[in-house]
């Protein structure tokens, strides 16, 4: 019975697709999203992939429902901003965060402007902002996902060093190397890849909660940025299949199912979890000899 | 042999100076204390001469030294203590200048962490995390940073604030150390009676230098005085500086 619920969706290639999609999707997204935590940036995560719509709308446009030109429309669009707002940052007295607010609010507004005008059936809509019903997908949409997951891998390993210093002392990053500014632009590359590939696998409004659930699900069962790492990645490859599952039988988008999924093993951590949870905080045991 | 020259040197923000006009150098081995009033200018200057701020005006010349093989520990470190990271990790970072971003870290660079470790008594804590330590272990982990990084030059922003007497002392001695070893120091401080104590020479800065030389002949009660009143607060409507530019 429950081998039936777990075998009968790989029958169909499309969900075949899917769950290998969700693997390349989980590889990357566990990494990205431990260190958008580290660095107090998983909101700034949240409202990035948001700034990827006229992106991918402006692709959608010139070339239809092609996968590959809403991928570059995306990415073009997500670099743009962040450089921009990294910029404006840099250059004026106004905080990251704040600029980038700025920059996002503008894309998102200009994104949903270009869909309307242009006449979009709601179904294609309600895909575009929460991924495929029933967990289906393209042969093409899981090679440019399984692309970016490889690129991000790369980045991610080279970048790894300066990332964590940069994260855990800053100042000190500073003072011994010129690597800090590089590896953020990286950084904020990858993130954007990371959002694409959500954005195909997920939708564009909850993809990220596979990148920033995990993270902070992972944040309450370890203190070590490795471990963590791991764990994250293994928490949202576990969300990802389970989600997909839920997708396809319940007949739901699978944005929404993914990020349930990822919800409860959080709303499970923030309770049981070793590392500060709560029931362990209410129930420390009796204090030690030294 | 000067390990650092400065040249009409003007450091401050937007346009303000915190530093003005210092000139001087400072000998290879030196063990130096720059004292003053806060607000002086002593983490501006130190801040510059790790090449983290650029100057207002004129320079500094550093014998042929790149900026970052210049160890440099601020006085308010940016440190996020709720990061997940191992004491011997950030030790180890210490060895950036020398393995940075690919770099592995062998055999022998394992010795020289844990020597270092061992050397400000925090032997046994190389696992934990960094948050758990307390300010004066915290203070021990980034001199084994300072020992790691081995370098020629090294400035150290108000090491004992905050700090007790014990650790101080166990600091102290490092700081001794490796003035035998013939590096050049130069150490941010407000203990006067440990200044005179242990630095043969000090610079009294208070905006401007106000003294400069061997410790007893400038930290007289007379000078002590003078830059307590010097030191004031950036005047918001300033004119231009007057002073020529030096070239």
């Amino acid at each position: 019975m429950l081998s039936h619920y777990l075998l009968e969706p790989l029958a169909e290639t499309t969900v075949r697709h899917s769950l290998a999609a969700i693997l390349a999707l989980a590889l990357g997204a566990g990494p990205i999203g431990v260190f958008l935590m580290l660095r107090r940036m998983s909101l700034i995560g949240d409202a990035m992939s948001h700034a990827i719509l006229p992106g991918v709308a402006i692709g959608f446009l010139a070339a239809g429902l092609n996968v590959f030109a809403m991928t570059l429309g995306g990415l073009v669009a997500g670099l743009l901003i962040a450089l921009l707002a990294g910029a404006v940052s840099r250059a004026t007295a106004l905080q990251e965060d704040a600029s980038l607010a700025v920059f996002l609010l503008v894309s998102l507004a200009f994104g949903v402007v270009i869909v309307t005008i242009n006449g979009i059936d709601i179904e294609r809509l309600m895909t575009f902002l929460f991924g495929e019903v029933a967990a289906k997908m393209s042969a093409e949409k899981l090679l440019v996902i399984a692309v970016n997951a490889t690129i991000s891998l790369v980045a991610l390993a080279l970048i790894y060093r300066p990332l964590v210093l940069g994260c855990v002392d800053p100042g000190f990053l500073r003072s011994v190397s010129r690597a800090d500014g590089i590896a953020h632009l990286t950084f904020l590359a990858v993130l954007v890849l990371n959002l694409i590939n959500a954005f195909h696998a997920l939708g564009t409004l909850l993809g990220v909660g596979i990148i920033i659930i995990p993270a902070s699900t992972a944040r309450f069962w370890t203190r070590d940025v490795s471990t963590m790492i791991v764990l994250a990645t293994a928490t949202a490859l576990f969300s990802g299949f389970a989600g997909l599952l839920f997708a396809f039988h319940v007949k739901i988008p699978s944005g929404p199912a993914v990020t349930l999924i990822a919800g409860l093993l959080y709303a499970g951590s923030v309770l049981f979890g070793r590392i500060g949870g709560i029931v362990w905080q209410a129930f420390p045991g009796r204090h030690l000899e030294a | 042999m000067t390990a650092l020259r400065f040249h009409d040197l003007t450091v401050g923000y937007e346009r303000h100076p915190a530093v003005h006009h210092l000139e001087g150098a400072v000998e290879s081995g030196a063990l130096m204390a720059v004292v003053g009033p806060n607000g002086a200018g002593k983490s501006t200057l130190f801040k510059a001469i790790a090449g983290l701020l650029k100057p207002l005006a004129g320079s500094i010349e550093r014998d042929g030294l790149d900026p970052r093989d210049i160890a440099y520990l601020p006085q308010v470190p940016e440190i996020d203590r709720s990061f997940p990271i191992t004491v011997y990790d950030m030790v180890a970072m210490g060895l950036w200048r020398s393995r940075g971003v690919f770099g592995g870290i062998g055999g022998n660079d394992r010795k020289i962490i844990e020597a270092a470790i061992a050397a400000v008594g925090l032997t046994g804590f190389e696992r934990r995390a960094i948050g758990t330590l307390s300010g004066g272990q915290m203070q021990r982990m980034l001199f084994a940073r300072v020992l790691v990084q081995d370098a020629r030059v090294i400035v150290l922003d108000e090491p004992f604030a905050a700090v007790d007497a014990k650790t101080s002392v166990d600091l102290l001695e490092l700081m001794r150390r490796w003035h035998k070893e013939s590096r050049t120091l130069l150490a941010a401080l407000h203990d006067i009676e440990l200044v005179r104590a242990n630095f043969p020479e000090t610079l009294l800065l208070a905006r401007e230098p106000v003294a400069w030389g061997a410790t007893a002949s400038v930290l007289t009660a007379e000078n002590l005085n003078k830059a307590r009143l010097m030191c004031e607060a950036f005047d918001e409507s300033a004119e231009a500086c007057a002073a020529p530019e030096v070239a």
